[in-house]
């Protein structure tokens, strides 16, 4: 067994997803839509599927200028702060997928975080069950006082590496991360995309031979299965955000709160990185 | 100050930084390098000399505003006449440094956000100027306000891209502007307008605009003997008081006063005072002063300046106030307007609506000195950084005015 205290919380999951010859999934969804408490049972289902769900649920807190976010996702996050979602709600949904039997991980825009206060962010993390933050605007270098904060609470933290990043970078960042390290697999923002990107492969195959100690999570792109079976082929995790949150979009639109398609989904991506070898 | 501001990672002191994305680093760092050795290349600096004298009309004029100075207390006022620059502001300087960097680093595409649309209109124009690809980036809401600028920035080529997201004003622009140079960031070049954003942009474009202070000094010295009390310009991102400060940090005798837009009033809630009427948060890849909420999420500005209309300010005006170098006061939109049509009736001069902020925060001031200090003959510089013509419709709809001529004749009745 490792007991490599790099691999924190969350990259246990990963390893122990390997050990049963498979990769883990992940799934991101936002809190706050369609309403606080319909985002929370967005993420109960999220860990249940239909019979199996994700491992680790990576949970959006919404932002007023969300850089990195594609169109289905800044849909969802615009409405959900139209509709009043503040800061303590994500606390709340950490709670939620913890007692659902999940590992909660909090996606976040570190404006959000400073404002609270880093210190009191950590605490309330920790406190709620959360395992550690995922923050895309936030580089290792601008990072020193969340590296302190989240060794204090015993918090993962999950920088990004871009097929742009030099070799450096990706070690520098790699050093920085506990749990695991987030790969966008293309130049973009998020979005379900029809066909994955070849720089998936090439970016997880530098970062594994760069730190070999540190799992990789591949995002950005993922819609289905078959998707996530081809992703979990090389990855340690497979990220689907955009495709989930697209099933709220269209319950929204037809008027349903039925998480039916977000359940189907969600066995289907399950299924998915169970096919890989 | 100047000179050893920001450090090699784009800070200044607590304020700055690279708040954005890994996928973008790579491209900041390119575009770092490249401008460190260009501002150090005799080359590039004689290129960028001749577009500056024979396309954009540099030097600018210091004029004497002699009728206007007369509502000011015993303050004579100058004016830095960044209005007779080709595309009618000083946003002429910044776009051409930058594209001579667009073109260094081999790429074809420049993408730009624009508010009032000055800096989309310079953007498109050195874009056609150097035969770049142009897309610039505008709120939904600013392409209303503004339409004759989106017609300008078409005629030039450029095409303009509304942006539905969020508040549909600048701030959304710079995400949509941002979110396209992550997806494209292997030919394409941002060109942010203002002296904001992530390390190296507040840095370059201050340097693009240091030559307003470089020579303002120069003109002062030669026409008036002696360096000017006080520096006044309008801040909304802070493009131009940062280059009409530049030159003048280190002298300590030159007071530098920044006049932030307070639209209704800062009590009204609804202004774009970032530092007046803000706090210290993360945004567009900057820590600065921001308007924002008690949970962080960026509140939307106000101003009837469209320029003016951001929920932030470059970094480096965020460290000169808290350390005291530049004092940064508000101006409500109504100073604004009735400086805007002061400098019409006694000068001959329509200010855009941006540099009527500079006029009335620097009437106020003159004002008062005349009241503590009445001895004192004070020489104070604003920079007029664009003409109002963009702004006519706005002025009408502010003064009442309907367009239909006061009399008529020529007609038996």
């Amino acid at each position: 067994m490792n007991i490599d205290p790099r691999l924190g919380i969350t990259g246990h999951v990963l390893t122990r997803a390997k050990q049963q010859n498979r990769s883990a999934l992940i799934g991101f969804l936002p809190v706050g839509y369609p309403t606080v408490s319909g985002s929370l049972d967005a993420m109960k289902a999220l860990v249940e599927g239909e019979g199996i769900g994700v491992d680790i649920v990576e949970i959006g807190m919404p932002y007023s200028d969300p850089m990195m976010d594609g169109l289905a996702i800044q849909h969802a996050t615009t409405r959900a702060l139209q509709r009043g979602v503040r800061i303590a709600d994500v606390f709340t949904a950490v709670e939620t997928v913890a007692a659902a039997g999940a590992v909660p991980m909090v996606m976040i825009y570190w404006n959000l975080v400073e404002r609270h206060g880093v210190e009191a962010f950590a605490r309330d993390l920790a406190n709620a069950g959360g395992a550690g933050l995922i923050t895309p605007d936030l580089i290792p270098e601008e990072a020193e006082q969340w590296v302190g904060v989240s060794d204090v609470h015993g918090l993962d933290r999950v920088f990004l590496i871009a097929p742009s990043s030099t070799d450096e970078r990706i070690a520098m960042t790699m050093a920085a991360c506990r749990g695991w390290v987030y790969a966008t697999s293309v130049m973009g923002v998020t979005g379900a995309r029809a066909t994955t990107s070849a720089a998936a492969p090439v970016i997880v195959e530098r970062a594994r031979a760069i730190d070999p100690s540190i799992p990789v999570g591949v995002g950005l792109g993922v819609s289905d299965g078959d998707q996530a079976a081809e992703v979990g082929s090389f990855a340690d995790a497979v990220i689907v955000g955009s495709a989930l949150v697209k099933c709220l979009i269209e319950a929204e639109r037809r008027g349903s709160n039925d998480m039916g398609g977000l359940r189907r989904l969600v066995s289907d991506l399950a299924a998915g990185v169970r096919r890989t070898n | 100050m100047t000179h050893t501001m920001p450090d090699s990672r784009g800070h200044f002191e607590q304020f700055g930084g690279i708040f954005v994305p890994e996928a973008l680093q790579a491209a900041i760092h390119e575009l770092a390098e490249v401008f460190e050795a260009a501002i150090h290349d005799e080359v590039f600096l004689a290129e960028l000399r001749d577009l500056q004298l024979h396309y954009a009309g540099r030097p600018s004029l210091l004029t004497f505003a002699e009728r206007f100075s007369e509502h000011c207390g015993r303050a004579r006022i100058l004016l830095k006449r960044e209005d007779l620059n080709h595309t009618g502001s000083h946003k002429i300087n910044n776009v051409l440094g930058q594209a001579l960097l667009t073109k260094r680093m081999g790429k074809t595409r420049i993408i730009a956000e624009t508010g009032a649309g000055q800096h989309g209109v310079a953007t498109a124009t050195v874009a056609a100027l150097m035969g770049l690809e142009c897309r610039v980036y505008m709120g939904r809401m600013d392409t209303e306000r503004q339409a004759l600028n989106v017609a300008r920035m078409q005629l030039l080529g450029a095409e303009v891209v509304a942006v539905e997201a969020g508040s549909a004003t600048l701030k959304d622009a710079m995400n949509e502007a941002m979110r396209d140079w992550v997806t494209n960031v292997a030919d394409t070049h941002y060109m942010i307008g203002t002296a904001s954003g992530p390390h190296p942009f507040p840095k370059m474009v201050r340097e693009f605009q240091r030559v307003l202070s470089t020579e303002t000094r120069a003109q002062c010295l030669e026409q008036y003997g002696r360096l000017p009390d006080a520096v006044c310009a309008c801040v909304g991102g802070g493009s131009n008081a940062i280059g009409m400060f530049a030159d003048f940090i280190d002298s300590p005798e030159v007071a530098l006063h920044g006049f932030e837009a307070a639209g209704d009033g800062l009590q009204t809630g609804r202004h774009a005072a970032s530092i007046t009427g803000g706090s210290q948060g993360v945004l567009h890849g900057t820590r600065t002063f921001i308007l924002q909420d008690d949970d962080g999420q960026t509140v939307e500005s106000h101003s009837i300046s469209a320029g003016l209309d951001y929920p932030g300010v470059g970094p480096e005006h965020a460290l000169l106030a808290v350390k005291g170098r530049a004092i940064y006061e508000p101006v409500t939109d109504a100073e604004a307007m009735d400086a805007f049509k002061l400098l019409c009736r006694t000068e001959g001069i329509m200010p855009a609506i941006e540099s009527a902020h500079a006029l009335a925060g620097a009437r106020r001031l003159a004002l008062r000195l005349a009241a503590t200090s009445p001895q004192l003959s004070p020489l104070l510089v604003v920079c007029l950084s664009g003409r109002g013509d963009k702004d006519v419709d706005t002025a009408m709809k502010w003064f009442g005015i309907d367009g239909v001529a006061d009399a008529t004749t020529g007609a038996f009745a």
